[in-house]
């Protein structure tokens, strides 16, 4: 392949086709670059954010999704296509920020060129017309020749923390020019380049950083590791390798949730323990605002909830048990859940290849009953009670079709594969056990408590971190700093002098005029 | 302790309203000469920047009978102001004295803070300005309502915070989100009245345009309007920078697109706009003033629309 076919194609068309392209595109980077496009684009991206906040959001909750499917079955698809399911990485979302930030680098570069210039360059002398400036004093009597006055007052700019220079002019007078305030324009351009810092920093994190999501209940039997079978859900950048997870392994010991005695959680605690590689066991407490910080991964306590352990002897006199998560429904630890048990009573003779004895037990576990309903009055267990229907069939747990553990799978019920064994609920204290139709026990052995746990990594953060704080400092200096030139025309014999005084802000500056008489007085009485 | 807390509240939006009325009784008699007239004759320094608001004080004004007694209500309305000060800082403190911690805990806690900070700025504003108090009106107007909104629909009775507030960010991350709505609240009333009074300027009489007879020239206000922005930003930022950093330690994200984040960045990107558009000369005052107004509606949605209507992580206004 020659370099000539990879030359752009503007290369081949007449010199006069390729000056209309050239100042085409001129024009667009003009337009783009302006301060004008870099406000419509703001404004744009503030708008393509409010959907992300209206429609529910796969990246925040997936299940409210799936209701929006149910509730609106002909507009969802179409939002779906707008990926507006997905506002925060949809393409044109991205669109609008990439712009805005090409804008920026476009504004930014001259911009930087032009203030590296005139940080170098000394003050500029003082106009023709010290009278036409927005501030101007003349009359100023001072001692001593021209050149004298003139270093008097340099030295008072300068104690003012004026950049100056003094220049003696051919016609015998001295001029000096003093300047201050390059902090604001530095700060301008600090700012805008923390805003390329913050998505660098937030690109490179969700290249390289993962998240995932487990639910671990007390107990050595329950640990786990950092590696993506064990998590319930994850999410992994797009450079992350699954070997790439740092190597720890975790128990919850204990979880602790402290009650007001009106219900309202106080604090939530967990104990853990981990190991880091072969490294040595260690324990630490995990609190809601106080995360366990590995080298890289970090765990953080995102929810709790009860497990009951339900013991299950079969007709056959075989015994299992399980420990079933249970989710909470209300603020007061009313759990829903299933515990399912699909390998029990099949015959010491061979197997029971339909399923058809496969037992399952749903509902609820109430921590703190009172009376009848099954619902908890306080969300610590005072008064525990399981309230649970058996049942007894094909659980359809290998449909292959993925499906909520916490609910029994509604289509066997429905199509009467899968059957309550009795009309009214089981309420079983903690030790109690019941005997069903077939002879067969449930005992509910007690509870353990579990924590919802994500781990997660994002090498971003200090890039993001740094770039919010410059961002900070920058804009603090862009908006109080204030760029002044200050300039006297001194004139006079060799004994006396007089000068003249003017001044010039750009920008927004309240104390000028008063600042300006300051220095006029002070120059009065040098 | 909470009772009195209410009880002072309810003599906060009194004071307040009572305030109000007597800035409207100010503004019935027209004591223009005292406030108006000066801004709007005041001298602007082209491309200096210019001076503030106004600068010296103003000259005595012809002494009319009416102008008396609008006078008269004007210094009523400003000791009414103060005072109700007192009674609202009374019942902020109260509040966190009965639940034994800052009383920045939920959603009523938080308008009452803000409000606080609104009513304050205020009151600094006009001991630096003087000639800013027809603003006055219209500042107590939206302090009456806001409160009233808080006392009456978004009352939560004192309790713990719950796990997720439990922090020392709690303190720093929402004090300066206070901080910023406060300061925004009156940076709002001043962008409001700012272009009441360009459109007053421009000759309509409609109302709202009819109320800008009695309001300082709209030179003046479209830059105190920007000061006022210009200071309230960067806490805005330091609110939102914060806030990630605590949504870090807590949720194991310093940013997620919930929805009071979608909103405070909403918010955080109209007022850069709004300072962007002054910024460039193409743009007129008035469209950027506008855009002001924009951002305070989005500093509302985000209040009201996010903690009551659409539900994230940020579940904490505690309003049942
Ligand atoms: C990416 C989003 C951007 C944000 C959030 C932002 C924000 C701001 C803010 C808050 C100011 C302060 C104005 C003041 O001093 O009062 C400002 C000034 C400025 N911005 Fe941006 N900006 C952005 C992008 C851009 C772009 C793309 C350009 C160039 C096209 C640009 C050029 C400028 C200039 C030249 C000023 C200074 C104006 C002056 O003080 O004379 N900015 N910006």
């Amino acid at each position: 392949m020659s370099t000539q076919t990879l030359a752009p194609p503007t290369e081949d068309l007449p010199p006069d086709n390729k000056r209309v392209v050239m100042g085409l595109f001129r024009r667009l980077w003009r337009w783009l670059t302006s301060m004008r496009t870099a406000l419509i684009l703001l404004f744009l991206l503030a708008v393509a954010a409010i959907p992300g906040s209206v429609l529910p959001q796969r990246n925040l909750n997936q299940d409210k999704v799936s209701q929006y499917y149910v509730a609106h079955p002909k507009l969802a698809p179409w939002l779906d296509r707008l990926a507006a399911f997905n506002v925060f990485s949809s393409p044109w979302f991205s669109a609008i920020y990439l712009l805005l930030f090409i804008s920026l680098v476009g504004c930014l570069v001259p911009r930087l060129r032009a203030h590296a210039v005139a940080l170098l360059r000394v003050p500029p002398d003082a106009p023709a017309r010290l009278d036409r400036m927005p501030a101007h004093a003349g009359g100023l009597v001072l001692d001593g020749a021209p050149a004298a006055a003139a270093q008097r007052l340099h030295a008072l700019l300068k104690a003012r923390r004026f950049r100056v220079r003094t220049r003696a002019r051919a016609d015998g007078s001295v001029t000096v020019s003093g300047e201050k305030g390059h902090l604001k324009e530095s700060g301008n351009l600090l700012f805008h380049f923390s805003l390329l810092a913050i998505l660098t920093g937030v690109a490179f994190g969700s290249s390289y950083g993962y998240h995932a999501d487990r639910l671990v209940v007390e107990g050595p039997d329950q640990a786990f590791c950092n590696t993506l079978q064990q998590y319930d859900d994850y999410g992994l950048g797009t450079r992350v390798k699954p070997g790439d997870l740092e190597p720890f392994c975790l128990q919850l010991n204990r979880f602790q949730a402290r009650y007001a005695d009106t219900g309202e959680p106080l604090a939530y605690a967990a104990d853990v323990a981990y190991t880091v590689g072969d490294g040595p066991e260690r324990t630490t407490r995990i609190k809601v605002n106080d995360p366990l910080r590995l080298a890289k991964a970090r765990v953080y306590l995102m929810g709790h909830g009860y497990a009951p352990v339900i013991r299950y002897t079969d007709r056959y006199g075989r015994t299992q048990t399980t420990v079933a998560p249970f989710l909470a429904r209300d603020g007061l630890e009313t759990s829903e859940g299933v515990a399912q048990f699909p390998d029990v009573n099949t015959p010491p003779t061979g197997r029971d290849p339909d399923h058809k004895q496969q037992v399952a037990f749903q509902g609820v576990y109430v921590p703190t009953a009172n009376g009848k309903d099954a619902v908890s009055v306080f969300p610590a267990e005072r008064n525990p009670v399981l309230v649970i229907t058996p049942y007894r069939g094909d659980l359809g747990l290998d449909t292959g079709i993925p499906h909520s553990v916490y609910t029994l799978n509604q289509d066997e019920i429905a199509s009467g594969r899968l059957t309550a064994l009795t009309a009214a609920p089981l309420r079983l204290k903690p030790g109690e056990s019941a005997t069903l139709d077939d002879g067969s026990r449930v005992e509910f052995v007690g509870t353990r408590q579990w924590a919802a746990v994500t781990v997660r990594y994002d090498p971003g953060e200090q890039v993001v971190l740094a770039g919010a704080v410059c961002l900070l400092v920058g804009l603090v200096a862009m908006l109080f700093g204030r760029r002044r030139r200050v300039w006297f025309r001194v004139t006079g014999d060799g004994r006396a002098s007089t000068a003249e005084a003017a001044a010039l802000a750009r920008g927004e500056y309240a104390g000028f005029n008063a600042e300006f008489e300051a220095i006029v007085r002070e120059a009065g009485s040098s | 302790m909470s009772g009195l807390s209410v009880l002072l509240l309810e003599t906060t939006i009194l004071g307040y309203a009572l305030a109000m009325l007597s800035y409207a009784a100010e503004y019935a008699f027209g004591s223009r000469g005292v406030v108006a007239r000066v801004a709007t004759g005041e001298r602007v320094l082209a491309g200096a920047g210019g001076p503030s608001l106004v600068e010296e004080p103003p000259p005595a004004a012809p002494a009319p009978v009416h102008a008396m007694a609008g006078a008269v209500a004007g210094r009523i309305a400003l000791g009414l102001t103060v005072a109700t000060w007192f009674a609202h800082v009374g019942s902020v403190v109260t509040r966190g004295l009965a639940a034994h911690r800052v009383p920045w805990g939920n959603m009523y806690e938080f308008v009452l803070a803000a409000c606080l900070v609104g009513a304050t700025a205020w009151l600094v504003l006009l001991a630096r300005r003087p000639t800013v108090r027809p603003l006055g009106l219209y500042v107590t107007l939206a302090l009456v309502l806001l409160l009233g909104t808080d006392a009456l629909r978004l009352y939560t009775k004192v309790g713990p915070l719950m796990p997720a507030l439990d922090s020392y960010w709690l303190k720093i991350h929402v004090s300066a989100a206070i901080t910023a709505s406060g300061i925004l609240l009156v940076g709002f009333v001043a962008a409001a009245l700012t272009l009441v009074r360009i459109g007053y300027e421009a000759g309509k009489d409609r109302f709202p345009y009819s109320l800008g007879d009695r309001l300082p020239g709209s030179d003046g206000l479209e830059r105190l309007t920007f000061r006022i922005h210009a200071f309230a930003f960067p806490i805005w930022t330091f609110a939102i920078i914060c806030g990630a950093v605590w949504a870090e330690a807590a949720w194991g994200r310093y940013w997620g697109w919930d929805p009071k984040e979608t909103w405070s960045f909403v918010a955080w990107v109209l007022y850069a706009g709004y300072l962007h558009a002054r910024a460039t000369p193409s743009v007129k005052r008035s469209v950027a003033t506008w855009i002001a107004v924009i951002a305070w509606v989005a500093m509302m949605v985000n209040l009201f629309g996010v903690n009551l209507v659409i539900s994230g992580l940020h579940s904490y206004a505690g309003v049942k």
